[in-house]
Order: structure tokens, then C-alpha cells, then sequence
């Protein structure tokens, strides 16, 4: 054996873990998120100087309100995609839960809010458990489990709601306000998807089953060797992302005036897209629901800022198709070298 | 060391496992105190491994009893065997890439603090007084990508700590490190045993036996055979207590005329994998490859077939001289390759047997880029029948097969191709004992046919009964070469051990 598996050098690596100690504010994100942030910045910063209105009180806004559905529906689908899955039918799912709750409204018109809430929660859950027993159960990849069920869950849309189509008129000015009314400058239904993605992301870092999910996407043959519930985990996993959408599928209702048949189709694209932009890697393993979120924001800035700068709407989809590769290709450089730089260290 | 007295905290008496109709263990026993580190000797295929498992909760013995302090367990799971406080490290640890050292030693264990959050800073200092104890400076906080397999194993070690594991089982620990990897290990292993817990180590190396373990027992062929104190016996006594048997009529070896060279390879070199490798295989001749694992035996068939890339050297078939990294040169000057893990590398297990065997041959079933399947029927079934190969039916799946059956494929896959020069690596690993008769009668016949065969092969009797000639490898090394009269157990057992003339050479 020659000695190519030669120790690292010690002593240095003692000497910077100590010196990384302190408890720091970014520990909570990894460094994942840092180059999504950075171009979240620069990115409002340019659009400011080329256009100042768009940082203006109605501006600001609309950027919150346009990002907020997707940056749920994105903190959920980080869930999903650290355990190396996907799901798909987070369109379908939405479309759903959001006609439900014009249904809702429509049938019983002095429902309390809150229970419509609980009830839209509760059938994306549903649907996520429907998505969460064929994956851990049939051993087909989730890609191609929740691409049928993208299908299913629309056919179902379509069959419920046919032509009907449920309009804001239809339901109370308390409900559609919660997209209107600020809170601190800010829309309410963005602060609830602010606290829903920091609950989701503490999970992430401070639980036992959040770093489960991060084990079973780094490697899941070693995760069943090590004895983690691989399945359960997994399965809690699809429901929680469900529950989320379902939640979205009402703010969906509250944000957006009409709710029908095709309601939320082809958003699943865009936030698969949105958690890879924020550092959420396809393979699992890493990322967090805090980037995901941000990725989110990322993209529906991009389209409100090249908007905004007078850019042809044809642009703004190419941009956003090279902002994906642009972060993919990142973060696969940053992989590589850091591969090449251990190599280096133990040789 | 042993006080005869003295209750065992783990005793395996008479434990039997099988597969099938394949008895990987036929009579495991093994004893082990607390405060002992116990070796356990064997060559490939004696059971070792399936002792292992068996007391990790991997594997359900058939029968016979497994105590732990005197009373009787049984494990259902891996959680079990952990539970009762044993801990196994295997050659090549699993650890999560994504995940720090620090919490790749506490998953699903992590110390949590308020509001029932886990504590990092809390898991990383467990991790460091670890590390500290064991006295090896690793950042607790570094990812686990890209750590040696010796830093990955002092991580298992760790984690083994942090269970407070009484039994610790190493499998061949010592394969992939090097002198000084080897050294830290074992100063751990003895500190854990003088602060009484039991170790099971495992190797091929008598040199490390006998620097590092109390006791050693030996098993051959799935069975217990003795066990020793190791003050009071001799590597030359353990070794032959392995091979302690004739070498039975498996190896059907017909007389094979001897021709011109076929295969010359010269000076082949790979930087960390293998240096100065200088042999030939003539026509009818069987050479073997022989040596343990982890020695680079396959890394030099790879490169060989121009799979792996070479630093120096070159390989000569037939007279002419083949480009380093062009395998399907190599296969249209003449030559086969059987590889060893022929679920990953010889078959593509979801298409039949009949696509299987076809596979190399579509060129020259094709017509204008279409295969013609007819033809690619008859002559698929001509080799199945050649080979007796038993499936229910040539289009189903070779998955459905047996691994004998299996083997039969892919050596019909290649023999389809007419080859000058076979390389087979392991090419009876995990086969019955009928199938294997068949396999090695198969290969005999080729030599006869003039065939050149270059067989790499772990199983010490199947190297004895098949080779004309016995190329040994240490350490990415040749360090001997018997020809079939002088070739023996021990004299193999020797040359490939002999780090001294690996690390000279």
C-alpha cells in the first residue's frame, strides 16, 4: 500500500474549528444559500437604479404578495427533495385545496375563516399521505408516482368543479383581506408564510426526524443500515409538504380572484425550480426550506423586475431557464472542488 | 488473559446459517471476554463474514445458541445487537457525506436541549472529548465527504464509544490503511480493551494477529476449528489450521497443450494501485491471479482489458500492442472479461437471458444497424445449451436466475465471441458447489480449446485445482510465481502477506 491515505494535516483543522465556535446568525442557513441571497440583492438593487418605482410602498407589495404562495409551496418541496424525492403534484394539489375553499365559501357563506383554513390544511394532507403510501410503498421513484397523481388530482379538479368557477365576490372581505391588510408593511399572508418556512426550516436543523430527512438524501442504504424509519420518515415528509400546498391552495383563494378547473397548473416546474435556485441540491442531502423560500422570492422578483425594466415577457422565461442552469453548474463547480481539494488534502 | 472460570459476555455455540441450499455457516462458535481482543482467522469463504453478521443482527442463525452474559438472545435487527451493547465496523464503514463527522457519530441520537431542539454545540463537543479520549484530531465539524476509510472507521470507533459498545467486532479493518493508519487503530483498539471491553478482530495479516490479539480462533469451511492462545502458538500453526484439507475432485483439470504466448503485459504501473506488473498467459494456459482482497488483482485485470487508465506500461495481445484505454479494442483483438460483481458489471439483470447473451455480438447480428432476431435467437440458445444454462425460458429475465446460472450467461455472453484471451475475476464468488463444478469444468475445456485464461480467484483450493500457473499479488505487487508443481497453501499464504518484498518491489 503506498501512502496515498495519509492523515490530513491536524492541526490546522483543530485550530479553525475552534476559531468557528461562536454561535453565529448564519448557522442557521448553511453557506448553500449565500450566492440565492447575494443575487437576490443585486438583483433589487440594479432593478432600483434602472427603475425606482419598483421599490415603491405598492411595488414592494406586490413582490411579497407574487412570492409568497410559492415560497410555501417551495419550503415544502425542500422537505421532499433533501430525502432525494420530488413531488410533482403540487399544482394539482393546490388547484384542489384552492377550490375547495371557494366551495366552501360559496356553500356556507358564514363559515368561520379558520375552519376553512383547517380544512384546506387538512385535505393537501390528505393528498400528501395519498402521495407519501405509493412512494414508500411501491418502490417506484417519486418522480414518476406523483407525476401520475399530478394527473389524477387534476382529472379530479376537473370532474368537481367543471365550469364552475368561484370568483372574490364570492367570498368575505375578511378573507380576501388578509391579502390586502398590512401588517408592519407587510401583507399578512406573507407573514404567515414567514413563520410557517422559519417553523419548517428550525425543524430542519433542531430535530431529530428534520436531520433524519438530510440522512436518508445523503445515502439511503446507509440510513436503513443505520436503523432510521427510512419509510415513515419519508411518508411524513409528503404529508407535511402536502399540508403546506394546502395551505397555499387557500391563501391561493384569498390572493388570486377566481378559483376553477385548471387553477395552479404547471406551478409544480416552478417550485422544483425555485428550491434548486436556492440551494436545495436535486440529489438530496442538503439545503433548507429557508432557501428554498428565497428561491422563490428569487424567481418572481426576476419576472417583476424585468417587468418593471420593460423587458420582453418572452426574456423574462430565458432568464429565469438560465438562472436554473447558472445555479445548478455552481453548485456542481463547488462540488467538484471541493472533491479536488480533499483529494489534494489526503494524498 | 483468559481465566478459563470466567463467564464469556458473548458466547456463540454450533450457530448455523444457510442460503438456499448454500451452508455459509455450518458450526460457528466463538467465545468472547470482556478485556480480550479476540482474532479470528480463515481464509475467504470459511464464514467469517457470516459470523460477523450473525452477531450483528444482519443475518438470522438457523440454529444453535447465542449468549450474551450467560443469557440467551436472539436478535431481530441491527437496533437489537446495538441495544445489547455490540458494535461491528465493517472493512469499508457507510458513513452520510452530507452530514458532519459530529452528527454522523449521534444520528438519530443527537443530545437535545430546550424546547426538545438538538443541541449542536452540545453533540460537537461529545464529538471532540471522543476524539480527544481516542486521542486522533478530527473536526467534529467537517462533512464526512471525503474522509480516509481510516478516519471513517475511527468515526465508527467513535460512535461504538458513544453507545458504550462492550463488544466491538472489526471486519478486516486493516485492508485499505496504511503503517501509520494501522498503528493509531490498533492503539485505540488496546485502550478500549484495557478499559474491559471485548474486541473481535478480523484479518488476514498474521503479523497483526500476533502484535495485536490475546487469542485467536480459526474456522474453515463455514466450522469452528480451534482456538489458541497466541503466546502459545505460531503463525506457520494458524496457517495450518486454515488450509488444514486435500483439495477435493472439484477441479476437473484436463491436460491442455501449451502454446505461444498470448498475452504480454510489461511494467504496468498506476500510481496507488498497482506497480511493476510483468507477466504472460500462453495459449491453454491457466494463470492465476492470487492474493487477498484489496491486493489490486482486479485493478490490473481492468486495466489489462483498457477499463482503468495506466501511468506506464504496456499490454501485448496476440503481437500487438493495444492503446491503454480503449476496452473495445481490446474486445475485437480477442479478449473476454468476466467481471466479479456480474449483477453491476456482466449482466444488465432487467433484459433476458437471451438479449444477455447476444449482447456482444450485435455487430455482427446486424444488418444496416438492425438486428436481425432471429438470427440473435439461434445463437443465443446455441451457447445457452453449450452452457446449460437452466432458465424456464431464454426471454425471461436474468434476475430470475440463480447466481451459477447467472455466471453461465455472462461467460456464454463472451465465449459467444470466439475470445484468444479470457480474464474471469472471482468467477465461482457466491455460486453452489454443483454449478461450481460446472464453471470450472467449463473453464478447463476453454484451455483445452487453446483459449489463454488469466483467473483471478480468492478461493485458495480453486487456484490449487484450476491454474497451470500461480501469479501472486501483495499490496499492488508481484511477489511471487509458482508454477503448478511447487504451488501450495502455504507457500501462497506467504507471498501474499509478504508486505516486506510488496513494499521492496
Amino acid at each position: 500500500m503506498t501512502d496515498t491515505q495519509t492523515a490530513l494535516p491536524r492541526a490546522d483543522i483543530a485550530a479553525s474549528a475552534r476559531t468557528r465556535r461562536r454561535w453565529n446568525p448564519r448557522s442557521l442557513l448553511s453557506k448553500r444559500e449565500s450566492p440565492v441571497v447575494l443575487a437576490l440583492l443585486l438583483l433589487v438593487l440594479f432593478t432600483y437604479l434602472a427603475n425606482p418605482r419598483f421599490l415603491a410602498p405598492q411595488g414592494l407589495k406586490d413582490l411579497m404578495l407574487n412570492a409568497t404562495i410559492m415560497m410555501i409551496m417551495a419550503a415544502g418541496q425542500a422537505l421532499i427533495i433533501s430525502t432525494r424525492s420530488v413531488d410533482l403534484s403540487v399544482g394539482s394539489a393546490l388547484g384542489l385545496t384552492a377550490f375547495l375553499t371557494g366551495t366552501l365559501f360559496a356553500t356556507y357563506p358564514s363559515i368561520p375563516i379558520i375552519v376553512v383554513f383547517l380544512a384546506g390544511i387538512a385535505m393537501g394532507a390528505g393528498l400528501g399521505a395519498i402521495n407519501g403510501l405509493l412512494v414508500t410503498t411501491a418502490r417506484v421513484p417519486a418522480m414518476v408516482i406523483t407525476l401520475g397523481t399530478l394527473y389524477v388530482f387534476r382529472g379530479v379538479n376537473s370532474w368537481w368543479a367543471g365550469s364552475t368557477q368561484y370568483f372574490a365576490g364570492d367570498r368575505p372581505d375578511a378573507f380576501g383581506n388578509l391579502s390586502v391588510s398590512l401588517l408592519v408593511g407587510i401583507p399578512i399572508i406573507t407573514i404567515i408564510a414567514i413563520i410557517v418556512i422559519a417553523v419548517v426550516t428550525l425543524f430542519q436543523r433542531y430535530s431529530r426526524s428534520g436531520r433524519d430527512l438530510y440522512a436518508i438524501g445523503s445515502d439511503p442504504d446507509a440510513a436503513i443500515v443505520y436503523g432510521i424509519p427510512v419509510g415513515r420518515r419519508v411518508f411524513t415528509a409528503f404529508v407535511t409538504n402536502g399540508a403546506l400546498v394546502g395551505l397555499a391552495g387557500v391563501l391561493y383563494a384569498s390572493r388570486f380572484n377566481s378559483v376553477g378547473a385548471v387553477t395552479g397548473t404547471g406551478l409544480e416546474l416552478q417550485v422544483v425550480a425555485a428550491a434548486v435556485v436556492g440551494g436545495v441540491a436535486i440529489v438530496g442531502g442538503v439545503g433548507t426550506a429557508a432557501g428554498a423560500a428565497i428561491g422563490a422570492l428569487l424567481l418572481t422578483t426576476i419576472t417583476g423586475a424585468l417587468t418593471s425594466v420593460g423587458v420582453d415577457k418572452f426574456w423574462q422565461q430565458a432568464v429565469v431557464g438560465g438562472l436554473i442552469l447558472a445555479s445548478i453548474l455552481i453548485d456542481r463547480l463547488a462540488t467538484l472542488r471541493r472533491a479536488r481539494n480533499l483529494r489534494k488534502a489526503t494524498s | 488473559m483468559e481465566n478459563p472460570g470466567e463467564q464469556p459476555l458473548i458466547s456463540l455455540r454450533n450457530a448455523v446459517k444457510t442460503f438456499g441450499p448454500v451452508v455459509a455457516l455450518a458450526d460457528g462458535s466463538i467465545d468472547l471476554h470482556a478485556g480480550e481482543i479476540h482474532a479470528l482467522a480463515g481464509e475467504n469463504g470459511a464464514g467469517k463474514s457470516t459470523l460477523v453478521k450473525v452477531l450483528a443482527g444482519l443475518h438470522h442463525r438457523d440454529s444453535g445458541d447465542f449468549e450474551i452474559e450467560g443469557q440467551p438472545v436472539s436478535f431481530a435487527t441491527v437496533a437489537d445487537s446495538r441495544a445489547a451493547g455490540i458494535s461491528v465496523i465493517y472493512q469499508e464503514p457507510t458513513l452520510f457525506p452530507d452530514l458532519t463527522v459530529a452528527e454522523n457519530i449521534f444520528i438519530g441520537r443527537q443530545p437535545r436541549g430546550r424546547f426538545g431542539m438538538i443541541d449542536h454545540r452540545l453533540m460537537r463537543d461529545h464529538a471532540s472529548a471522543i476524539f480527544e479520549e481516542l486521542g486522533v484530531p478530527i473536526d467534529p465539524d467537517r462533512l464526512a465527504e471525503g474522509l480516509s476509510i481510516a478516519d471513517q472507521q475511527i468515526i465508527e470507533i467513535a460512535k461504538a464509544i458513544s453507545l458504550e459498545a462492550r463488544v466491538l467486532v472489526m471486519d478486516e479493518p486493516t485492508a485499505a490503511l496504511s503503517g501509520h493508519e494501522v498503528d493509531r487503530l490498533f492503539a485505540v483498539a488496546r485502550s478500549l480493551r484495557d478499559k474491559g471491553a471485548a474486541l473481535m478482530f478480523i484479518s488476514h495479516r498474521m503479523e497483526e494477529i500476533f502484535s495485536l490479539c490475546d487469542r485467536v480462533t480459526v474456522m474453515r469451511d463455514g466450522r469452528y476449528v480451534t482456538t489458541r492462545m497466541i503466546p502459545d502458538t505460531t503463525p506457520s500453526q494458524i496457517v495450518r489450521d486454515m488450509v488444514g484439507r486435500d483439495i477435493d475432485q472439484l477441479f476437473p483439470k484436463f491436460d491442455a497443450q501449451v502454446g505461444a504466448p498470448v498475452l504480454e503485459v510489461e511494467g504496468l504501473n498506476r500510481a496507488g494501485v498497482f506497480r511493476n506488473i510483468s507477466f504472460c498467459v500462453r495459449a491453454g494456459e491457466i494463470v492465476a491471479l492470487s492474493g487477498l482482497v484489496g491486493a489490486g488483482r482486479s485493478e490490473v485485470a481492468r486495466a489489462v482489458m483498457g477499463i482503468d487508465p495506466i501511468d506506464s506500461g504496456t499490454v501485448t495481445l496476440l503481437g500487438k500492442r493495444l492503446k491503454p484505454g480503449q476496452p473495445m479494442a481490446a474486445i475485437r483483438g480477442g479478449m473476454g472479461f468476466v467481471p466479479e460483481d456480474r449483477r453491476k458489471q456482466g449482466l444488465v439483470m432487467e433484459l433476458s437471458v437471451l438479449r444477455n447473451t447476444a449482447l456482444t455480438l450485435r455487430d455482427g447480428l446486424a444488418r444496416f444497424g438492425i438486428i436481425n432476431a432471429r438470427k440473435e435467437a439461434e445463437v443465443a440458445a446455441e451457447w445457452g445449451r453449450k452452457l446449460q444454462v437452466k432458465s424456464s425460458s431464454p426471454y425471461n429475465s436474468v434476475a430470475t436466475l440463480s447466481g451459477g446460472n447467472q455466471q453461465k450467461v455472462v461467460l456464454a455472453k463472451w465465449l459467444a465471441t470466439k475470445p484468444k484471451l479470457l480474464i474471469v475475476d472471482e468467477p465461482t464468488r457466491g455460486i453452489d458447489v454443483g454449478t461450481k463444478a460446472e464453471v470450472h469444468r467449463l473453464l478447463s475445456q476453454l484451455a483445452v480449446d487453446g483459449v489463454a485464461i488469466l483467473m483471478i480467484s480468492s478461493e485458495l483450493p480453486e487456484v490449487l485445482g484450476m491454474a497451470d500457473r500461480v501469479l501472486v499479488m501483495c499490496e499492488g505487487a508481484i511477489t511471487a510465481e509458482f508454477p503448478r508443481a511447487e504451488a501450495t497453501p502455504e507457500r501462497i499464504i506467504e507471498a501474499a502477506t509478504d508486505h516486506a518484498k510488496a513494499a521492496a518491489s
